[in-house]
């Protein structure tokens, strides 16, 4: 049992960066291990639908690369959760393939661990008809059918999945969706470092620098975790954590600052104290980890809803943005009298118009939805269950809004200008998250399988 | 009137999720934090008309290490959804810019 954990995390998300220099400073620290976040649900369900990542290929081998060479050199191993965006199968198993061209190119032999977070339907139906699967706040409703309907379905792997990877002494860990925070807090969980201080740190680490103050870039952060404290600093001599830079970054991206949810149980740093122990580094303490009684994981999922098509225009005659709600209402008219006659009755599809200089960022959250401006901007988008659906409707919609008449103009008039031929771009499938559910395994493992490479 | 911008060194909203918009108001220092941290305005009945959200919906923390006031809703249209315009949440705070301080 270690006195100490020091953690290096190397970044935001692999693939966002951080600077070769930060990553030598803490290396020279002599951490435990390096961790670094892979994923988030932040891009949108795009990528857990199609395996695509957010950050392309080439910026994840820039940080992968640097990240495998530091950790060889100190024969410490690097953990790397929510690969490749989403956590999928396949983006794991994309993530390997970039860990084996590494290898190869830099002739070293590197020995990888990997769990995959993908979901069987039929365990989920089965937990579903056994009670063993709630929604948590704020979610969509759930059935047997949207698991039926869901393209792909991941689990969010605790700090068990890491431990159960780590068995093999890897040097690498390439792991599947997983808490952000799991990765950081597993290794010192093992190390005997309270279950509060190592997920209070861990979720502090898995944004990486983001916790400075005024960070200007993604970087490192490092981490030193004692039995009733952990120390905070970034590796950026021109970064600094303070006492309120790290109290804020638990409120990033959480609905409740003071309780966050791990599939062990709630870390709660309602009483946390943040001291300042230089002018760049912070000491943590009074955080605290109230295990549940039940062990739960999290479900993301997704599901396709059609086909998606978009139209861009712009209108700058003054007396058609005057009277622009009216306007988009005759034109809805417009599209849909064309389309009962052309398609007919019984076909799912939807027009949206969406007006940039009025409310096209904050919809019905803007404060003054009223147009200040000469000119405007115009988003349609046509929701069809097919491209050739979207097609068809997408030229209607350009043909009736191109020569739609109003009251100041006799005569036929084309009052919006589309920059593109043509005015429509297909944009393709388009994908909802379809879940914000927790199930209750029997055990941490049960929901995840586990793989061994060397390369 | 003083607005609510004017003292914070912060606005901001994020997803927290694909079903969450959260919003953080951040103060440099205390004394700006205390005159803001108005118990009548940051309540869920009151902020309810500014973000068009059932009182029900609508959660507000106050975070004393953080100085920093803390809402978060439901996304009227979740994330990536047909009709979401903001992706990540993160231009959907002007309705709190205005707020008068007192």
């Amino acid at each position: 049992m270690r006195q100490q954990v020091r953690i290096l995390s190397a970044t935001s998300v692999l693939g966002s960066g951080f600077s070769e220099d930060s990553l030598k400073c803490g290396i020279e620290r002599d951490p435990l291990f390096i961790g670094c976040d892979g994923g988030s649900t932040d891009p949108g369900p795009h990528f857990l639908a199609t395996n695509e990542t957010a950050f392309s290929e080439r910026t994840r081998y820039r940080d992968l690369r640097l990240l495998v060479m530091a950790a060889k050199s100190k024969r410490i191993p690097l953990l790397i959760g929510s690969c490749g965006t989403a956590g999928t199968n396949a983006q794991v198993d994309d993530m390997l393939r970039l860990l084996q061209r590494i290898a190869r190119e830099e002739a070293l032999s590197i020995k990888a661990a990997t769990f995959y977070s993908e979901q069987d339907k039929e365990y989920l139906r089965n937990k579903l008809f056994n009670g063993r699967f709630t929604a948590l706040n704020n979610a969509p409703s759930v059935d047997a059918a949207t698991i039926d309907r869901s393209i792909r379905i991941v689990g969010m792997a605790g700090a068990e999945a890491f431990q159960k990877a780590l068995e093999s002494k890897p040097d690498v860990v390439i792991g599947g969706r997983a808490s952000d925070s799991a990765i950081f807090a597993a290794l010192p969980l093992q190390e005997g470092i309270p279950a509060g201080i190592c997920w209070h740190a861990g979720k502090i680490l898995e944004c990486g620098a983001a916790a400075a103050r005024r960070r200007k870039t993604p970087d490192c952060l490092f981490a030193a975790l004692e039995r009733d404290h952990f120390v905070v600093e970034p590796l950026d001599p021109d970064l600094a954590c303070t006492p309120q830079s790290v109290a804020s970054h638990a409120l990033y991206e959480n609905a409740d600052p003071e309780r966050l949810a791990e599939p062990g149980g709630v870390l709660n740093i309602a009483d946390a104290r943040y001291e300042p122990l230089s002018p760049r580094a912070v000491k943590v303490s009074g955080s605290a980890f109230e295990a549940a009684s039940e062990y739960t994981v999290k479900l993301e999922g997704v599901e396709r809803i059609g086909w998606h098509t978009v139209t861009f225009g712009s209108i700058r005659d003054p007396f058609i943005v005057a009277e622009i709600d009216d306007w988009t209402a005759r034109l809805r008219e417009a599209v849909d009298k064309r389309a009962a006659s052309v398609i007919g009755a019984g076909v799912d599809w939807r027009l949206l118009v969406r007006i940039y200089g009025k409310d096209g960022t904050m919809g019905q959250l803007e404060p003054t939805p009223v147009v200040h401006s000469h000119e405007i901007a115009l988003v349609f988008e046509i929701l069809a269950p097919d491209r050739e659906t979207a097609t068809t409707l997408a030229s209607m919609l350009r043909h009736q809004a191109l020569h739609l008449p109003i009251a100041k103009w006799s005569g036929l008039i084309t009052s919006v200008a589309f920059p593109y031929s043509p005015a429509h771009l297909h944009r393709g499938d388009l994908f909802r998250f379809n879940m914000k559910h927790v199930v209750t395994p029997d055990t941490p493992l049960e929901m995840f399988k586990f793989g061994t490479a060397t390369f | 009137m003083t607005k609510l911008h004017e003292l914070a060194s912060l606005i901001r909203s994020k997803n927290a999720g694909p079903f969450d918009l959260t919003f953080d108001i951040m103060f440099e220092d205390q004394d700006s934090f205390r005159r803001c941290r108005m118990p009548d305005v940051f309540n869920a009945a009151a902020l309810a008309p500014l973000l068009r959200v059932p009182e029900e919906k609508i959660k507000v923390f106050f975070s004393e290490a953080a100085r920093a006031i803390k809402i978060s809703i439901p996304r009227p249209v979740a994330q990536g959804d047909f009709g979401d315009s903001d992706g990540h949440g993160g231009q959907q705070y002007a309705a709190l810019l205005d707020i008068d301080v007192r």
